[in-house]
């Protein structure tokens, strides 16, 4: 096997275990790439059936293309969809006006913790990536969420020999993260050999693309002439290195000298 | 799985861990190597560099992997970091594990899929305590491809003598824990000696450098000339197909083959490989690959079960023995009950025995402890509530090893080392949910020819209650009234008029002057309840040392059973 079949088969395990061993599951789309691969994944996992509902944390300020490509999709394949709003905050006027971060708890996390009480789901696929970020990177492929949704990532359980953590207290819930071992160009290479149908967002019209996508008023585009998933995967090829080495590099002043301190240079 | 992804737009990763007593320069080879390889970004290196000048301390690789490390954390705790690094052949993950406390826990969450390890020792100081605790972490993880490391060649003058005595004694150290050293390197971190770039200060080596012995390495770990185990993650049926899922832990399996499905023991063809797109239609899948298998039967086959070829079946066993390292909050007690998950299997399962804990650094035994606490790795005796497919570890990993679920956690994790083997537990007592193994109606005979002792099986396998049983055979002859106490399975049986009249557990037995017989249809030398709850605990502590002088103790081999001496064509 080649390192794609390898992902591919381990993702597939995962969602396996997933939803043989949680009670009520759904899996997250956010209509971008990462989660569309999921969802080709679980068709692939079950045999092209689709045996739990696919959600869609919807914060009203979507790039409209995705919400047209999200129906077609949805019809295509027959998926069975939960679009969630938080509709109170978006009544009282939430938007990226009251800052960034306030939005998007109120629209994201906080429209998600609510949907996941109000389903009643034991387990939610997440196509999150270990290399995507920092905190990311510490994740557990079965990553427990207490009945307050929160995260304990200093205590985290040992995974070993494919053997997740599936026992919880009640009113816990699980993120499965199937996608936590692939990276960026793992994703774009996927797409490319399994000749995925992705949003046309992520291909450069009039010189920039997307690179990756949330809200309209959030959202950037970076410059790129990629108009095809191999043009997108050698652009990657090329700059990921020195943007992840420029992002690594802010951070490392900090911790790099307190570590340096730490082991007596000072 | 995809049949048309290009091999070269998908390079090979390979997960290695890099293990070493603390200060033998671990941190130096890897952040060496990672350099050398050009996987650092300059503005690290440079900064390392610069704080070095400005305190006047000598540039550290060390610290360069520090500040590596630091970066990825982000201010979180960690508890272990994947290092990428390439080279021209292919990618390359180091899990390291910074910190020594929690190194057990750590080492084992990131590293229990590594697919090799390396073994840093220092020339000057040679194997000290923690690289004997690590190597034997290995061997219990199954790592087999293990790469030594002989740093700080510089301090012994590159000295050839030094790092063959080094090698010898690490050999040494490995081969007790049953692992070979497949690739010897002497290096030096430090200069950068046989790192990356070949050294000049030790023409006698032959081998490769550090960099080229990990593109030396083999990819896969789990052979697929082993033989078949793939473990069910379910059974579907969202369509008219039947699907056996699940992913293929060794061995491979193809369209025509003829299967075995265990603890069931059902056997049946494979008619298909099932997939939702029809390229990734085939004929054969092997080891690593997740399947959908479809065979000419419809047994009840669930979760758990594990289907192997025909000839080449995984053990049915419900008491194993095994070697677990022990990373809960709460130690480890006999008697303790914790949930066993093997492969896709799932049960509960009760210590009944720790025989030893091991000393991790000396490989010296302690028999009997109270307790296996923190990062502490014991043998121990397992009963699991119901019998599962399963093998020693030595002959299959993915099929020959669990954790053990405390609570809610995975406090443990193990390797089967022993099994009893189970699959004829046909014979015996059932009533309800209880059941007991016995042999006592199975006649004995000695082959003369062979020079050997043979069992043949009663007829009527399963006995409940009110059932008449044969109380007299061509080798044994048991009293209208007796009972029958099987310590194997904790179940007493009380036969009165020929009949089974009773069964419970040996807990609940107690002695009412009827004749003991156990399991396999021997007296037991019992005159009083006080002699029985002896002969009880005594029993309940057999272990293979002191059989012999347990059954010379309580047992009477003469009064119901004889054996019958026949012949080869002594027809049974
Ligand atoms: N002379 C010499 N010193 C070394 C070499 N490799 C490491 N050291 C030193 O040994 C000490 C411990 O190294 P470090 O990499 O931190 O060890 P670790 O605890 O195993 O990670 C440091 O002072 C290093 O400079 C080497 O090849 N030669």
């Amino acid at each position: 096997m080649n390192h794609l079949q390898s992902l591919e088969a381990h993702s597939v395990f995962i969602l396996r275990e997933a939803y043989a061993k949680l009670g009520r599951l759904g899996l997250l789309w956010s209509i971008g790439k990462d989660s569309t691969v999921l969802l080709w994944l679980a068709k692939k996992a079950f045999f092209g059936h689709c045996p739990f509902p696919f959600i869609h944390v919807d914060t009203s300020y979507k790039i409209p293309e995705m919400i047209v490509y999200r129906d077609k999709v949805v019809a295509d394949l027959g998926l069975e969809l939960i679009v969630h709003q938080n509709k109170e905050a978006l009544a009282a006027g939430m938007s990226p006006g009251n800052g960034r971060l306030v939005c998007c708890k109120a629209l994201k996390t906080d429209a998600l913790n609510s949907m996941t009480k109000t389903h009643g789901f034991d387990g939610l696929i997440v196509g999150v990536r270990r290399d995507e970020e920092g905190s990311r990177s510490k994740e557990r492929v079965f990553s427990e969420r207490n009945s307050s949704d929160e995260w304990d990532y200093t205590n985290q359980p040992p995974e070993l020999w494919g053997q997740f953590k599936t026992d919880f207290p009640k009113g816990h819930h699980v993120r499965v993260h199937p996608l936590l071992q692939w990276s960026e160009i793992d994703i774009w290479r996927y797409i490319d050999a399994e000749k995925i149908p992705v949003i046309d967002l992520y291909f450069a019209k009039d010189g920039r693309r997307y690179r990756s996508l949330g809200c309209a008023p959030c959202t950037g585009r970076i410059r790129s002439e990629a108009t095809t998933v191999p043009q997108i995967i050698e652009e990657l090829s090329a700059t990921t290195v020195s943007e992840r080495a420029g992002r690594a590099q802010d951070q490392e002043d900090a911790y790099a000298m307190q570590k340096l301190r730490k082991d007596g240079y000072m | 799985m995809a049949g048309d992804m290009t091999e070269g737009g998908a390079r090979e990763k390979l997960k290695l861990v890099f293990t070493g007593h603390v200060d033998h320069g671990k941190s130096t080879v890897i952040g060496r190597l990672l350099f050398d390889a050009g996987s650092l970004n300059d503005g690290a290196v440079a900064k390392v560099r610069r704080i070095a000048a400005e305190t006047g301390q000598p540039f550290e690789f060390a610290h360069l992997l520090d500040a590596f490390e630091e970066e990825q954390k982000q201010g979180i705790t960690i508890d272990t970091t994947q290092l990428q690094f390439r080279t021209e052949k292919r990618d390359y993950v180091i899990i390291d594990a910074p910190g020594h406390k929690e190194f057990l826990k750590n080492m084992i969450s990131g590293a229990s899929d590594a697919e090799a390890a390396f073994l840093v020792v220092d020339a000057e100081r040679g194997v000290e305590e923690q690289s004997r605790r690590h190597a034997h972490m290995l061997s219990l993880l199954g790592i087999r491809q293990i790469g030594l490391v002989v740093n700080k060649m510089d301090l012994v003058r590159y000295d050839r003598k030094v790092f063959e005595s080094v090698g010898r004694e690490a050999s040494e150290c490995l081969a007790g824990l049953g692992l070979e050293i497949n690739s010897r390197i002497p290096l030096s971190g430090l200069k950068g000696e046989n790192v990356v770039r070949p050294s000049t200060r030790m023409p006698w080596h032959r081998g490769p450098t550090l960099a080229g012995a990990l593109d030396g390495l083999k990819k896969s770990t789990s052979p697929a000339g082993r033989g078949l185990r793939l473990p069910l993650q379910a059974v579907y049926k969202f369509d008219d197909r039947r699907i056996l899922a699940g992913r293929v832990e060794s061995g491979r399996v193809k369209i025509g083959d003829r299967v075995l499905i265990s603890p069931g023991r059902k056997t049946a063809t494979v008619t298909s490989l099932a997939a939702w797109l029809d390229k990734d239609l085939k004929d054969e899948a092997s080891a690593g690959e997740s399947v959908g298998l479809m065979i000419n039967e419809e047994f009840f086959h669930r979760r758990g079960d594990v289907v192997s070829l025909e000839d080449d079946p995984p053990l049915i066993s419900d008491r194993i023995k095994a070697s677990v390292f022990w990373m809960g909050r709460t130690p480890l007690k006999p008697r303790g009950r914790y949930k066993l998950k093997l492969a896709s299997a799932e049960v509960e399962a009760e210590i009944s025995e720790i025989d030893n804990l091991i000393d991790s650094s000396t490989l010296a035994l302690a028999p009997k402890p109270a307790r296996v606490g923190f990062n502490e790795v014991a043998q121990v005796e397992i009963r699991l509530q119901r019998p599962l497919a399963l093998d020693l570890f030595s002959r299959h990993q993915g099929t020959g090893r669990f954790v053990l679920v405390d609570g809610h956690d995975v406090a443990g994790g193990g390797i089967v080392t022993w099994a009893e083997e189970r699959s004829d537990i046909k014979f015996g007592f059932v009533h309800g949910e209880l059941k007991a193994r016995c042999e006592i109606f199975e006649e004995y005979y000695y082959n003369v020819d062979e020079m050997s002792v043979s069992k043949a099986a009663p007829e009527r396998p399963l006995y409940t209650l009110g059932d008449r049983v044969p109380l007299t055979g061509a080798s044994y002859r048991y009293p209208e009234l007796f009972d029958i106490v099987i310590f194997r399975d904790r179940m007493a049986v009380l036969v009165r008029d020929g009949r089974v009249a009773g069964m419970l557990p040996l807990g609940e037995y107690s002695y009412q002057g009827a004749p003991l017989v156990n399991g396999r249809g021997f007296g037991v030398l019992v005159r009083s309840q006080d002699d029985w709850l002896k002969a009880r605990a005594d029993f309940e502590a057999l272990t293979p040392a002191n059989e012999s002088e347990l059954a010379r103790r309580w047992l009477d081999f003469n009064t119901y059973r004889r054996i019958v001496i026949g012949g080869n064509d002594f027809q049974i």
